[in-house]
């Protein structure tokens, strides 16, 4: 297919938003660049290409794919083996790809009350009670639609993934740094980092470029950004009774969040180091709750509202436990 | 992994081996990991030869790593640590399976425990493959040593370590030193009197020059380790200027404000406002006690002041704090009385001639509020008297356990109560318990004079007559267990023994100390047995009742013990500090200080500067606080990293195990 001899770039949209794929956008004239050095072979949402074209390709003959979205149905699984095959450098792109993401979220439900919910839900008219299915009788003939798996999984739980590229979404200077570190790769002027390494993320958390000053935690309340009447813009929002997943979370995004007085959610995943993301935060709340009575450290505790959104927002997939009994079980 | 490691399955007689097949255990290892190049069942592994098997095969065989699966860490690690070191392993390439406690006591089902066990030695075999060589840390051990509680096993304490030639500081937080023991009158079985045999002991600490004395002072907070704990000590104001005062009680004598003694003399007479608690106290220097004080309380008086031949009396005095650097501990913190009220069927506090043990030892005292004439409320002789033994002990209502002295307590009464009266003497036991030497002789002595022993816990203690000759009488009515009948003995006074109980604030002190109290509010000792005055904290020892209800002789003992243990430490003059630390990687440390509150040895600061937190190895005590804290997963903990944790819990919850059903 590619005859101009520029090194082949991919890119595929799974189980996500397509923010990921705006964000790459977000790079303006960079993308230029992109065009400049590289061949496009296979990106849906930008250009028209078929899985055919994709199969017929040589193992190996793709340089690059940014891979975004999560594996959530057997369509997402397949383009995943399909890509890893012909792709050098496997890249998960995003939180989604790296740790599940949003729609990991799902991993805490069954399939059934994830159907349920988005076709027989208050917000959703469905007067024919139409359910999905995976093969339909059309006057084309039998249509086949994915299969939808009962946990979302990352993709490095599906193909072995070169690298990590943490961010819901990514940042735009970030993915333009790791573009120039790859066309400074292909021109012999730069070395990649080891294989499985997490790139266009920092080396700290976000508390290392956020601005705001910390003192000794001690917290006797956590209360949501809208229940604060006046967020203090100097003092650090943790300090400040605000649940800030900051100090788990790598840095890399300039801290962008706290900056302008809103919680870190964790979007850049957790920092080097750290196994269980939700488990560290929750660890870490814990420690600094200042109280010895059990009623009242209830107390403090209960006023986190949705503890598996605060502390595993976009990791429960790549967590220890990954998803709950009964969807794991499939039930 | 080039480790060869040696597994060792221990027997333990039949302990283990009764319910875990232990030979299947060593043959499955064997067969499962290829780095274990030996595997051995033992009948006991920490027998000489069953470490010199680990010795020798580390030397024939070349192991790097060695596993036994066996009791638990707390009894044996140090011994199999010393057999690896002695055949030159480093120490901390060895890991403890502990399938006794953890298998064979809690499992029944024979399969169930094979398995359990196979996945704890699983788990130790993946573990001690990350292990590193480590090396102890030592420090030097300040002499000094710090006594908390001036009762008799304190006291014991206190002047074997001084005798020795090392400092004490003394610590009592009432005015003077002496504990339970002074306001006892005679002790069994010998019917010494008390305060003869244990004033000449307060005053030796008084005078000692090895001894430092703070009464109505308290410990306020502890930091620090082993041979290097930092203490603060609040020393209430006494509002008497020490150094003046020469004791003589001028101030006590003329102070107009009589006020009810809840503390020596438990309630039965009144004290001064300005007072010391009894005649021999130590030191003999009085306290002003502010809430009752005319003075304090109205602003006129001050007698205390106008007739002081010293000037030593001080209203402005304010609580001093005052800090030390001991290098050990001793708790002998002793005893509460359990409160007779919360059996409301037996009376005490409504009937006025229902009392409590420490009441009669009041009462029955040369010194105390009747000059030891024993009398009823009113003023009359009893003629019949009662002694109830396990009055909240031994009743799973209050207390399960036993408190030991009541038996002999109660005999004691017996004795001293007919031998002073002539009254008729009825003791309600449920066992009587004379485990020590020459006690069942007392026994036998107290049954000869002619008390009545009736076998049976006592129902109720009333006042409400049923016949002519109850009337004006209290009541006491009990099952008599060997005559099968109900009972109703009229009486004129009754002694009800009461139980021993923790100091109402005994798991608080345990904590600012580091030590654990049991379920009850006793504090645990480091076993049961083989180390009944030393704790799971390094460095500090309990003595007395603070460890759970003893009589006299064996309070001595302990304090005895526990000094003994005290001055072979200072005598080693270095300690071995587990090198198991926490360090924090500056790289990755982003200065959230969420850890900086939580060390209990303050071991961790926070550069302004650089904007990190760092760790002091010399306070970090390991004990991996700020390790699970840390959301940056920057700090790590030696012989604690998350590579051994999480492979040990691999290796315990592989399913394989499961299957191999």
């Amino acid at each position: 297919m590619s005859t101009n001899g520029k090194p082949k770039f991919s890119m595929y949209w799974a189980a996500s938003c397509g923010g990921c794929e705006i964000s790459v956008l977000n790079i303006h004239e960079k993308i230029l660049e992109v065009d400049a050095n590289f061949e496009v072979v296979f990106w849906p949402v930008a250009m028209d290409s078929k899985y055919k074209d994709l199969e017929a390709m040589e193992d190996n003959s793709i340089l690059l794919t940014l891979f975004n979205g999560g594996i959530r149905n057997d369509e997402n699984e397949e383009i995943a083996r399909l890509l890893r095959k012909k792709t050098q450098i496997m890249v998960a792109f995003g939180s989604c790809a790296t740790e599940g993401g949003i729609p990991g979220l799902g991993n805490l439900g069954t399939m059934k009350s994830i159907f349920d919910t988005a076709y027989f839900g208050v917000s959703t008219e469905n007067p024919e009670q139409i359910y999905p299915k995976t093969s339909f009788e059309s006057q084309f003939g039998q249509l086949h639609l994915p299969k939808m798996y009962p946990v979302l999984r990352t993709l490095d739980q599906v193909v072995p993934v070169d690298y990590f590229m943490p961010g819901c979404p990514p940042e735009p200077h970030q993915i333009g740094a790791v573009i120039d570190l790859v066309i400074q790769v292909l021109n012999g002027k730069a070395e990649l980092p080891p294989k499985g390494s997490v790139i266009g993320a920092g080396t700290s958390t976000v508390c290392d470029e956020c601005k705001r000053t910390r003192t000794e935690k001690k917290i006797k309340k956590f209360m949501r950004i809208q229940d604060v009447e006046r967020i203090d813009p100097e003092i650090c929002l943790f300090d400040q009774g605000i649940p800030c997943n900051g100090p788990a979370t790598s840095s890399g995004c300039d801290a962008r969040c706290p900056a302008v007085g809103a919680q870190c959610i964790g979007c850049y995943g957790p920092a080097g180091g750290v196994i269980d993301y939700g488990a560290r935060l929750m660890s870490a709340f814990a420690s600094v709750i200042d109280s010895n009575d059990p009623d009242e450290i209830e107390s403090i505790l209960e006023s986190i509202p949705d503890p598996a959104g605060q502390f595993y927002r976009f990791n429960l997939a790549k967590s220890l436990l990954r998803s709950s009994k009964y969807a794991w079980k499939g039930e | 992994m080039g480790e060869k490691i040696g597994v060792y399955v221990c027997h333990c007689g039949s302990n283990i081996a009764g319910v875990v097949d232990v030979e299947e255990v060593a043959r499955w290892a064997k067969e499962k990991f290829p780095e274990v190049t030996v595997s051995r069942d033992y009948k006991f592994m920490c027998s000489s030869p069953g470490q010199e098997l680990i010795e020798n095969d580390i030397k024939d065989l070349g192991l790097t790593r060695v596993v036994v699966a066996a009791c638990s860490p707390h009894l044996h690690e140090k011994t199999f640590r010393g057999a690896c070191q002695r055949a030159g392993l480093n120490p901390y390439f060895f890991e403890m399976a502990s399938i006794r406690e953890q298998v064979a006591w809690v499992t029944k089902d024979k399969l169930q425990a094979t398995i359990k066990s196979k996945a704890l030695v699983d788990g130790a075999i993946r573990r001690v493959i990350n292990h590193e060589s480590l090396e102890p840390i030592k420090v030097d051990i300040t002499a000094d040593t710090l006594i908390v509680g001036g009762g008799v096993a304190g006291i014991q304490a206190a002047l074997e370590i001084a005798d020795s030639g090392s400092h004490v500081i003394l610590v009592e937080r009432e005015p003077s030193i002496g504990g339970h023991m002074a306001q006892f009158d005679k002790t069994f079985p010998t019917l010494d009197c008390s305060a003869c045999i244990l004033t000449p002991k307060m005053f030796d600490i008084g005078n000692h020059p090895n001894i430092t004395l703070l009464t109505w002072s308290e410990v306020e907070s502890v930091d620090g380790y082993v041979g290097n704990f930092e203490i603060k000590i609040r020393k209430k104001a006494r509002m008497v200027i020490e150094d003046l005062c020469t004791g003589c009680l001028v101030c006590q004598e003329k102070c107009p404000k009589r006020v009810i003694d809840d503390v020596y003399e438990v309630g039965m007479a009144k004290r001064k406002a300005i007072y010391v608690p009894f005649p021999q106290a130590v030191p003999n220097k009085p306290v002003l006690d502010t809430e009752n004080c005319t003075f304090f309380q109205t602003g006129k008086c001050q007698v205390c002041q106008k007739v002081c031949p010293t000037g030593a009396i001080d209203y402005e005095q304010k609580d001093q704090l005052l800090e030390f650097k001991v290098g050990n501990i001793i708790l002998a913190t002793g005893y509460d009385l359990f409160d007779a009220r919360r059996i409301p069927q037996y009376g005490y506090g409504k009937l006025p001639n229902v009392i409590t043990s420490l009441e009669f030892e009041r009462l029955t005292n040369a010194s105390g509020p009747t000059n030891g004439e024993i009398l009823l409320a009113d003023g009359r002789k009893p003629e019949t008297i009662a002694v109830v033994h396990c009055v909240g002990s031994r009743d799973k209502n209050y207390n399960e356990y036993c408190s030991s002295i009541c038996c002999m307590q109660s005999l004691k009464f017996a004795h001293l109560a007919r031998e002073k009266t002539g009254a008729q003497v009825y003791n309600f036991y449920i066992d009587i318990r004379t485990p020590q030497k020459d006690y069942e002789e007392f026994y036998n002595r107290i049954l000869d004079e002619g008390t009545l022993f009736i076998r049976g816990k006592v129902g109720e203690i009333t006042n409400i007559p049923r016949t002519a000759e109850e009337e004006g009488k209290l009541i006491v009515q009990a099952f008599d267990t060997l005559a099968g009948i109900q009972r109703r003995i009229p009486v004129d006074l009754v002694i009800l023994s009461a139980a021993l109980e923790p100091r109402s604030d005994s798991v608080e002190v345990g904590k600012l100390f580091g030590i654990a109290c049991g379920a009850q509010g006793w504090m645990i000792e480091r076993h049961p047995k083989l180390d009944p005055v030393a704790t799971m904290t390094e460095g500090v020892f309990i003595a007395g009742c603070a460890q759970g209800p003893k009589d006299i002789p064996a309070s001595v003992s302990q304090g005895a013990a526990a000094a003994a243990r005290v001055i072979s430490k200072i005598q080693q003059g270095q300690v071995l500090l587990e090198p198991i630390r926490a360090s924090i990687d500056e790289n990755r440390c982003s200065g959230c200080r969420i850890c900086n509150n939580l060390c209990p040895f303050t071991a961790i600061t926070f550069d302004e500067i650089k904007e990190v937190s760092s760790v002091n190895v010399a306070l970090c005590q390991g004990c991996g606080t700020c390790v699970a804290a840390c959301p940056a997963g920057a700090i790590s903990g030696t012989h604690y990293s998350d590579k051994q944790i999480l492979s040990q819990i691999e290796g315990i919850l592989d399913p394989a195990l499961q299957l191999s059903k």
